[in-house]
Parts: structure tokens; sequence; C-alpha cells
């Protein structure tokens, strides 16, 4: 039962991870770029939500499109300041930028946030659903049932829609997409507004789940093992690595904790991820790039 | 003399000298003795930065050699910092071990590290590379905190002053020869080790890995190879940093100590050893002035008064990355060279 219970709440976590990894998929299927700025991004999109339930008085069901589309504004803006000037520089460049925004984004938050712990206003029941002797949170359910709607949708739109299929040639080739007419402005600007849209879901379940405060920009770091496990331009990679990670960890944390003390359950993640990696480079559903000299 | 216009080679020799120049190596020595007389011309606080660069540079030097020159990302370098630092105080304060030993010896298990990390991450490229530095520094971290019978978890190890033979450096003036001596080897050493064949191999990887190995450049010897450099690099650095400090603490070794290592050489300059010099002391020395310009605003402004603290000078570093990366890829070293060819040139443009 103990078992069952730590499965349980892996999947549980496992699925917010799934939610923050595909975040980073997307833009690393639409741009080749990983952004180390995502946790910065769902931190600023929870306080954000915060500021405008608690602040302004707004209704939980209006302040979550008005995050979001903070969320994608903030998106835009950051590749038409940040990244669109990087266009066609080496990936280990593009990058390095998204670490400054991250440390940048970071610290002015701890600046005009402060560190101390804020709690959001939970709009979900609190009392836990109980099925089949299994507890689990509505917040929980829910972050499962946006994943898996999320999955579907991109699923979808990266099969068939002609956007999608414009994400992939430019993050395939950027020259090449061009040369086909593919506006690689617009896809880049519509990519990371998405990703943030994403971001901006992720943080408002985060906030509901785990304290606010500004710290809460190290899940992103917590997720990476997640999005590395799947393979960095698979979304359903990002879906199966973020719930595998979330019930290693959790197993980890429930038998492992005892024996070595205190904290296995932050590091297992990183120790699996390193693992993998020497198995298979490109994570267990990520395609071996073929290179030519 | 004839008046110099332009460095005319005759040989493979004089292109890799150095210093070419009569100037260059006059230069050189007006450097060396100003660094010389520092510490009786400045006060103890100016001694006491240039000590951190000093420790920063060999650090910068390290990461340089591994993503600069060699190109594979590590995310990691902090620890192999600390495996540095905790091997010679280790060594240093629990068995009573001279600096001759300690710092090698930190150096040398930061290599083996380096070794152990570099081989399974031969596979590895880009960002998936970084990823896996990342998670080696997560790892390193977690076990700094939590074998305390080794490393004494949160509470730190410390580490005694250097002593040369009965003479013990116990003011900032007097370690700083000892790192400033430090530091001028591994310059020098990672100044000859970039001009030969090791260097130009490293470059050939870094540029085009499969086709440096058609070329005959074998991959695993020289991707091992910057990786058992590098972290020798860190590891002497920690080594240093835990003889300046005195206290060594997990929390000197994290995550984000690694990106400012990173920010080091970006800034400076990816692929240049003078670059890295240039980052290491710009990244040590811009907080101080971070301190000054908050100090004058609040001058200005009452209401910001008290408003300073760390905070701030992350956030600096954060937008220096991003505006040197989109602004002067090239960073310091860049701007060094073109204001240099500026002026030998002058008065014409090239």
């Amino acid at each position: 039962m103990y078992l069952l219970e730590l499965l349980v709440s892996g999947i549980a976590v496992g699925s917010l991870y799934a939610l923050i990894a595909m975040g980073f998929v997307l833009i690393y299927k639409g741009t080749g770029v990983i952004n180390f700025a995502q946790g910065e991004v769902i931190m600023v999109a929870a306080f954000v939500a915060y500021y405008l339930v608690t602040g302004f008085g707004v209704p939980f069901w209006l302040a979550v499109p008005l995050t979001l589309i903070a969320a994608a504004l903030l998106g835009a803006g950051t590749e038409r300041l940040v990244i669109r000037p990087m266009l066609g520089e080496p990936v280990f460049s593009v990058v390095m930028v998204t670490i400054g925004l991250s440390i940048f984004l970071r610290s002015m938050s701890g600046i005009v946030f402060g560190h101390h712990n804020y709690i959001f206003p939970n709009p979900f029941p609190t009392e836990p659903m109980h099925i089949g002797g299994i507890v689990l949170s509505h917040t929980h359910l829910w972050s499962m049932i946006i994943s898996a709607a999320l999955m579907t949708a991109f699923a979808v739109f990266f099969k068939f829609a002609r956007l999608g299929l414009g994400m992939r040639a430019t993050a395939n080739d950027q020259d090449t997409a061009t040369l086909m007419g593919v506006n690689i402005k617009r896809v880049f600007a519509l990519t990371w507004g998405i990703s943030f849209v994403i971001a901006g879901v992720a943080g408002i379940f985060l906030a509901n789940v785990m304290v606010l405060n500004v710290g809460l920009a190290f899940i992103a770091i917590a997720a990476f093992p997640a999005v590395i496990l799947g393979g960095l331009e698979s979304i359903p990679g990002a879906i199966i690595g973020g719930i595998a990670i979330g019930i290693i960890e959790n197993l980890a944390g429930g038998y492992l904790d005892q024996i070595v003390g205190g904290g296995v359950k932050d590091v297992t993640p990183f120790a699996v991820l390193f693992l993998v990696l020497m198995i298979r480079p490109y994570g267990l559903f990520g395609t071996k790039e073929v290179e030519r000299v | 003399m004839a008046l110099r216009s332009k460095t005319f080679h005759e040989s493979y020799h004089e292109d890799i000298k150095i210093l070419g120049t009569m100037w260059s190596k006059a230069w050189m020595g007006l450097f060396v003795l100003a660094m010389l007389i520092l510490p009786y011309a400045s006060d103890t606080y100016i001694v006491y930065l240039v000590n951190l660069s000093c420790i920063a540079t060999v650090a910068a030097l390290g990461l340089n050699l591994l993503t600069g020159f060699t190109g594979q990302i590590s995310l990691g370098h902090a620890a192999f910092l600390a495996i540095g630092s905790y091997t010679a105080a280790l060594l240093g304060d629990g068995l009573d071990m001279p600096f001759w030993i300690t710092l090698p010896a930190g150096g040398v298990v930061a290599a083996l590290a380096g070794v152990l990390v570099g081989i399974p991450c031969l596979r590895l490229k880009g960002l998936y590379l970084a990823m896996a530095t990342m998670s080696f520094g997560v790892m390193v971290e977690y076990i700094l905190v939590t074998w305390k019978g080794l490393t004494g978890g949160e509470r730190g190890m410390y580490m005694p002053e250097v002593d040369i033979f009965g003479y013990i450096l116990d003011t900032d003036e007097k370690v700083y020869y000892f790192l400033v001596a430090i530091t001028a080897i591994m310059v020098i050493a990672a100044k000859n080790i970039v001009r030969t064949r090791v260097g130009r191999a490293f470059i050939a990887v870094r540029d085009r890995d499969i086709a440096a190995e058609v070329m005959g450049v074998n991959l695993t010897l020289y991707k091992v190879m910057a990786f058992a450099l590098g972290a020798f690099y860190a590891g002497v650095a920690g080594g240093m940093y835990a003889y300046v400090m005195g206290h060594i603490h997990p929390e000197h070794f994290t995550l984000l100590s690694s990106v400012e290592y990173l920010a080091m050489i970006i800034v400076g300059g990816l692929g240049s050893i003078l670059g890295s010099i240039f980052g290491a002391v710009f990244i040590v020395v811009i907080p101080e002035f971070i301190k000054l310009f908050a100090q004058a605003v609040e001058r200005v402004v009452p209401a910001m008064a008290g408003k300073y603290d760390e905070e701030w000078n992350i956030a600096v570093f954060g937008l220096l990355i991003m505006l040197f990366l989109i602004f002067e890829p090239g960073g310091f070293n860049a701007i060094w060279q073109r204001l240099k060819t500026g002026f030998k040139n002058w008065p014409f443009t090239y």
C-alpha cells in the first residue's frame, strides 16, 4: 500500500514535471535552444496570478487567462529583445543568453517580491479525494488532466497544422526553412509565446501545490532530468520522462531517505539523468542528429 | 631602427611566439613590475581583490580550455573547484601537509574527477553535455552537504594559512605574491598548451569534431585531456581559494558559481587566454563598482538607502552575460584587439 501511495503521488508530481518539460520541449522543437529561464517565467507567472487574485480581487477564472496573456506577451517580448538579436549565432551563445536572462529575472524578482513565502488562494477544493484508498489532491488531478489535454493538442498541432510544421522545419534547419518560405521570425515569436503560456499554466498549478516564493524558479532545474530523459524534442517523451522522474524521485525519497539521510529525493533525478545520458545520449525518445561535415 | 608599420613573420617559430615584438616585451616587463610593487602602492583591500582575481583567473583558464578552446560546455565547473578545494583542505588541515603537496594534489584529484566525467561524456554534445555536467555539479554539491564524515557537511572545513618552510603567509600582502606566482605559472602553461599541438587539436575539436577526427585528431584522447586539464586548473584554483578564505563551505560551489565562471569566459572572450584574465578580473571587481554606484545613488535619492544587497550583483551578472553575448560576442578580448590594432595603425583605419 505504501508503494502504491508513493507511485500515485509520484505520478501526480510527475505530471507537473511533464507540464514544465513540455515548455522546454516546445522551445527546443521550435528554435533548437534550451531556455534556462523557463523556471523564472513559471515563478513570475505565479506571482502575476497571485497579485491579480489577492491584490486586485480578480476572480480566479478570469485571473488565469489574464496571467496567460501576460505570459505570452513576456514570451514574445523576450524573443524580440533577447533572442532575435542572437539569430544565426551558435546554440551555445543563445543558451548562455537564456542563462543570463534566468539569473537576471530571478534576482530582480528577489528584489521586487522579497524572499518570504506567499500563500496562494487555492481555487480547488482543499479536502483530498479518496480513490480506492489512495489519497489524491484536486490540484494534482487537474494538473494531470491539463497535461494530457495539452499533450494531445500539441501532438495534433505539430503533425497537421501549417504553423506546427513550420516550427519543426525551423528547428531542423533555419536556413532551409527560410528558403522554403517559412517566416521564421513569426515562428520564433509564436514559439516563445506559446511556451511561456505553458510555463504560466505550470506556474499557477505549482503555486497551489508548493509555497509561492522566488525559489519556485528552481523547479525548472528539477524538471531538467525529465526533459532529457524523454529526449529534448519529443512531447510524448516529456510526458513519460516527467512521470518517470516523479515516480523515481518519490520512490527514492520513500525508501532511501532513511538510509542515506535526507535530500535523496532532490539528487536522484540527476543521477538518473547522468546514467541515461551515458546509455542513450539523446534521451529515450530523442532523435539522433545526423551530422555532415 | 625603422619605424614599425606591420609585423612580418618569416617563420612559424616567429608566428607563434608569445612575446613577438620588442614592444610587447617592454609592456610585459612594465606589467610584471607593476604587479611586484602593487602591495606597496595600494591598500589591503585592493590587494585582497587582486588575490580573488588570481583565483578566478586560474579557474576561468580551466573553463576556457575546456569550453572556449575545446567547445565542451561545462555547467559543473564549480564541482571541480569544490573537489580541489576539499582535497586541499583535507590534506592541509587534516594531515598538515604543506602547500606544495596540497595544491597539486587538489588539482590531480580534480583532474581524475574530470577524466571520470569526461569519459562517459564522450558521446554527448552541446546541450546534452551541458545537462550532464550540470547534474555532475548537483551530485557533487549533494555529496558535500551529506557526507558529513568527510566534508563536515553544512559546517564546512577549515584551512590553515600557507606555510612556506616555516614562513607563514598570514596577511593579504604576503599571500599576494604566492598567488600571483602560481597564477603566472598557470597562465604561462595555458598559453603554451594552446600554441602547441594539443591546443591546435582542441581548437579543431571545437570547430568541427568530425572533421578533426578525419584529419587524425584522436577525439577520445583530446576530449578527455581537455576535461582533465580544465578540472586540474579548477582544482588548483579551489586549493588557492581554500588558502585565501581559510574556510570552505558547500555554498561556495553551487550551480550559480558555475554560471559565474561561464560569465567570466564569455565576458572576457571565449577561446582566449588574455580574455580569461580580463573576464575573471572584471567579474571579481564589478560588485565593488555596483556597491559604489549604489552608494552614490543613496546619496542622491535617500529613499534608496539600504536597498542594496547581493541580489543586485547577481542581476548585473545576468544582464552582463546577455549584453555581451548580444553586442560583443568576442568579449573584452575582442575590444582589446580592436583597440590595439586601431592604435597600431593610427591614423589609418587598417
